[in-house]
């Protein structure tokens, strides 16, 4: 066929008008863009019956109530639950990712022993029933030989039925070793012990307050109840409340108070009795509450007086004597003042005279037992089950000290000091530890000097974790008996760190048990059946479940319907009968502290010459540091100033960064006399010169590739410093140095 | 039938209230099936519908001040309704902006990842995915039906949960209502937000808590006549229906670009 030009026009033509008019261009079209997209590993999540089931979290003692969102059976959004006394709709950035914790790659789905060395990772599967057998007959055989005291139990808390349930387990068994994790409550129960003879967890009226005046506490930082402290914050935007915070870094609170107060660290008791050395002298005071409801006011006032005057405060704390008298006068004349302390999220217990001296501020303005004020707040008697019978194994068991050395002579009034513990063993000067149970604690991430703790943790020949998650502790156990996630199991959240009045909350499984867990609460009991006799006697409950609703009795329907019970005939008690101290009055001055002798700083580690920086820790409610570590979603609003790849930055004042000729993202070496890490300098005005800043809640070696291997555990540079009179960790920071790297 | 106003949704924070504690951002990932990645921390790659910006007055010890500043999508209107800056240059109609809310959507599958808008969006509010989701095994479980999980090659961006609004939607023609109530439809955020900084509601209803915290002039685009409020880059002229309040001067300043010498109570001299 000849090609002539009307041909030739008419194909160009015709082909042209065909590829537009055809639809075959753009279904091809189409279909790549279908086929760049559609990829079938693209999760189509499946839809289904849309349900709501209400509990309460327990990621850290805040204890709000959360609603969980499911289709079918699969729980798809964790949301504050409205109407709960605590949170009432608002959660945090750590609730909120309670799934990624549930469904996530952290949980250990399966009863595991250790075949390889500890912490080299090697599991081998086993059955529950051997699992227990296995516990069984070590404790057994340890009983046998009246080793019984040698066996420990770290509990995350000592409240409620589960840790209850550990209680009478070591005492029916004869063992005096039950210790908690360490935290400003442990500070304040001791405060409020000696001040007023209270046995009971201290509650603030935030709320009700007008001028907080807070010693270094994060109220937007975690600290508290830290969705309740989030919405007492607003609360005091709308009303007109103030908040003083003191600290010598610019935190999210001091950045939010209405006067951030920079203070030498560690200083702050002294700045305290320096406010009360003000409104002394100055009979500012509740002249009605030191009269009538006080005792030791005078010997107080004295030491007070003598010492404390308006310019040696200025110069121990830096602050002008001017700011000084102006703030004593606020918070005097304010007509709801409350003073509050414990460092950050208050996850250490810091000095007892600190608390004591913050805590007298409170007495002084007589807002004690008070709208707006501080409460003792009893833990509500709920949990009343039989008394048990001990056998004379368990009673001479029972009879040994501590090895913590909690109620020993020389730390009387405490009740635990499991910062005491790693010391106690590596010495091995009391007896050893042949068996420990950690539970609702990851003490190889939480505790300072993590090298002394590890050292500590392999002496120890049996070690057993409750973990529902491969954290630290249960990396480094021989056998790890999971237990279900808060989302999958029954309990009781008893009353969250520093309400005013008592709640318990109920925490219910919203989904089946995802793997072979097993309720911790169940294990202990399967384990008293197991080693049969006095100790089986004790447990007479056929599972956990079975022994909350009894316990419970009334409640627990209520419970069950609304999520908690809050108490609401909690009366407040007058002054008259609110001490229960010899006097019957408010002490100002314990003698049994013999505090105002012993009223001194505390010398943290390290010499000036060789370490001339300080170092401190911060928290952020961005960085979870307790049981659990940052969830993906939460690692993913870490700022990328404070974490980049895998180096952490620490915050340095630009002067302070200048005489060290450090340029903002420079990488540095920082050497404690605990240890030492390399991390990047970010520059921050916001923190006083001199001091450098290393955030909380990084530097974990187990859980996910999503956490793990990041940064620097604040823990593996500090180590603890006890404190004279209570024996718990009074360390606020260490001397530190900074080289270029 | 009576003439039905149009609603236009939007959104105020008090960033006196807000504490930078983050909740908005996860409970936003996690009602949005948002993607995580093992390294999150460069954060041009981080997809973040609602991301919180740290902002410093730039003053040394101890005259230093810190606010945060959430930020999601502004749903622009623009200069005129749906002339928002992403919207005009969206050659495939991926995103658009509904006169019937206000909201500007992105539909996932029209989206050919070319990210003209991410290029025109002043406010960084949009996310490219340079990657497949991966979820760990097991964590699908989680996935929620309402959003569908973003592939490869596509731009995403907050949507103020408009899933919310379809479902609150059905809800009240199901119950023979035309009207979707207030609380009926409030955004993740919104709703997690601990300190309650972030209030959602329609800005056309005189009712709704959002109109009155801000008293948007409707003469001037919606500009805020609350002198506490304010708007990002509001010369711009995006038109944005996120507002700010602040009583702190150097927040509100840092909300757009000013001359040293300039004060911020002086008119926008733009569209006068």
């Amino acid at each position: 066929m000849k090609i002539d030009r009307r041909s030739f026009l008419s194909f160009l033509i015709g082909g042209a008008a065909g590829t537009t008019l055809s639809p075959l261009t753009w279904k091809l079209m189409d279909d790549s863009a279908i086929w760049t997209q559609m990829w079938p590993w693209t999760p189509v999540p499946a839809d289904g019956e849309a349900s709501y089931v209400n509990s309460a979290c327990s990621l850290c003692s805040g204890g709000c109530g959360i609603t969980v969102r499911k289709i079918d059976d699969r729980a798809v959004k964790i949301e504050g639950m409205k109407g709960h006394p605590v949170n009432n709709g608002g959660l945090c950035i750590l609730g909120l990712s309670g799934l990624q914790l549930l469904y996530g790659p952290t949980r250990v789905r399966t009863p595991l022993k250790r075949v390889g060395q500890r912490g080299q990772g090697r599991w081998e599967k086993i059955s529950w029933k051997d699992a227990i057998s296995e516990v069984a007959e070590t404790l057994g055989d340890l009983r046998e030989k009246g080793h019984s005291h040698t066996v420990g139990f770290i509990s995350g808390s000592d409240r409620g039925t589960v840790p209850r349930l550990f209680d009478r387990f070591l005492t029916v068994y004869g063992s005096p070793n039950l210790m908690r994790t360490s935290s400003i409550i442990d500070s304040y129960e001791l405060t409020l012990h000696l001040m007023q003879g209270a046995q009971a967890l201290p509650g603030f009226d935030f709320e009700n307050a007008d001028f907080i005046l807070s010693f270094g506490s994060g109220i937007l930082d975690g600290w508290g109840s830290p969705v309740r402290m989030f919405r007492a914050n607003s609360t005091w935007c709308n009303t007109g409340g103030k908040v003083i915070q003191i600290e010598p870094r610019l935190s999210n609170t001091a950045a939010k108070s209405d006067k951030w107060i920079p203070v030498n660290p560690g200083t702050e008791a002294a700045l305290a009795l320096g406010i009360a050395h003000v409104i002394i002298k100055e009979s500012l005071y509740h002249a009605e509450f030191i009269n009538y409801y006080s005792e030791g006011f005078d010997d107080w006032k004295r030491f007070v007086l003598g010492e404390y005057g308006p310019d040696s405060v200025a110069t121990i704390t830096g602050i002008d004597s001017t700011t000084i008298i102006a703030l004593a006068r606020s918070f005097a004349r304010a007509s709801k003042p409350l003073a509050i302390c414990g460092r950050g999220q208050g996850t250490t217990p810091g000095s007892l005279n600190e608390c004591t001296a913050v805590h007298a501020l409170n007495a002084l303005v007589g807002n004690i037992n008070k709208k707006g004020g501080i409460f003792a707040v009893a833990e509500p008697d709920y949990i009343n089950w039989p008394e048990v019978e001990m056998d004379v194994r368990a009673a001479a068991g029972m009879q040994k000290d501590r090895l913590d050395g909690a109620g020993s002579k020389k730390y009387p009034f405490s009740r635990y000091l499991l910062n005491r513990l790693p010391q106690a063993i590596n010495s091995g000067e009391k007896y050893p530890l042949k068996a420990l149970f950690v539970a609702g604690a990851n003490p190889l991430y939480t505790m300072s000097d993590s090298k002394a703790v590890k050292k500590a943790f392999d002496k120890v020949p049996f070690v057993v974790s409750f973990s529902s998650y491969m954290d630290e502790t249960a990396q480094n156990a021989d056998l790890i008996l999971p237990n279900h996630t808060y989302l999958e199991r029954y309990e009781d959240i008893p009353t969250p760190a520093g309400m005013p009045r008592p709640v318990i909350g109920l925490s219910r499984p919203v989904v089946e048990p995802q793997f072979n867990t097993k309720h911790t609460g169940d294990v202990i009991i399967l384990l008293a059946k197991a080693m049969g006799g006095n100790i089986a006697d004790a447990f007479a409950w056929n599972s956990y479940d079975e022994c909350l609703k009894e316990t419970l009795g009334y409640k627990w329907r209520v419970m069950v319907e609304k999520g908690f019970w809050s108490y609401p005939d909690f009366f407040v008690q007058t002054h008259e009968e609110s001490f229960d101290t010899v006097s019957g009055k408010f002490e100002f001055a314990p003698k049994e502290t013999g505090s105002l002798k012993q009223f001194k700083p505390v010398n943290i580690e390290g010499d000036k010459t060789n370490y001339p920086l300080l170092l401190i820790p911060y928290d952020s409610i961005r960085l979870a540091n307790g049981v659990v570590g940052d969830p993906p979603f939460v690692m993913k609003s870490v700022e990328d100033t404070v974490l980049k790849g895998t180096d952490v930055f620490i915050e340095l004042n630009p002067k302070t960064a200048g005489e060290h000729g450090l340029r903002e993202g420079q990488l540095a070496m920082l050497s404690t006399p605990v240890g030492k890490a390399r991390v990047k300098v970010h520059l921050f005005d916001g923190i006083m010169p001199g001091l450098v800043a290393l955030p909380r809640g990084l530097g974990h070696t187990a859980f996910d590739d999503y956490l793990a291997g990041k940064g620097i555990n604040f823990n593996e540079l500090i180590g603890p410093v006890e404190d004279s009179v209570s024996g718990l960790d009074a360390a606020w920071g260490i001397r530190v140095k900074l080289a270029k790297a | 039938m009576k003439h039905k106003k149009a609603k236009k949704y939007g959104m105020v924070i008090d960033l006196d209230k807000c504490t930078g504690c983050g909740s908005c951002m996860v409970a936003c990932m996690a009602e949005n099936n948002v993607p995580f990645r093992k390294d999150e921390s460069d954060k041009l790659l981080s997809i973040t519908w609602m991301r919180i910006y740290k902002l410093t007055n730039g003053k040394p010890f101890p005259n230093t001040d810190i606010c945060y500043l959430p930020r999601p999508c502004m749903h622009c209107e623009g200069q005129h309704e749906g002339h928002s800056p992403c919207v005009t240059v969206c050659p495939a109609i991926a995103t658009d902006y509904s006169s019937e809310t206000g909201i500007v959507s992105q539909i996932y599958t029209r989206c050919f990842g070319c990210r003209y808008c991410m290029a025109s969006c002043p406010y960084h509010a949009r996310y490219f995915n340079w990657w497949d989701p991966v979820w760990p095994d097991g964590m699908e479980k989680y996935l929620s039906p309402n959003v569908s999980p973003r592939m490869r090659g596509v731009v995403e961006k907050c949507s103020f949960c408009f899933h919310r609004y379809q479902m609150a939607k059905e809800k009240a023609f199901m119950e023979g209502r035309r009207k979707v109530e207030e609380d009926e439809y409030q955004t993740a955020c919104t709703q997690a937000c601990p300190a309650g900084a972030i209030t959602f509601g329609d800005l056309n209803n005189p009712n709704h808590t959002v109109y009155r915290m801000v008293k948007p002039d409707p003469k001037h685009h919606g500009r805020p006549t609350n002198p506490n409020a304010f708007r990002l880059l509001e010369r711009l002229g995006t038109n944005p229906k996120v507002y700010y309040l602040s009583s702190r001067e150097w927040i509100r300043r840092a909300g757009d670009n000013y001359l040293k010498s300039e004060s911020i109570a002086k008119k926008p001299a733009h569209h006068e």
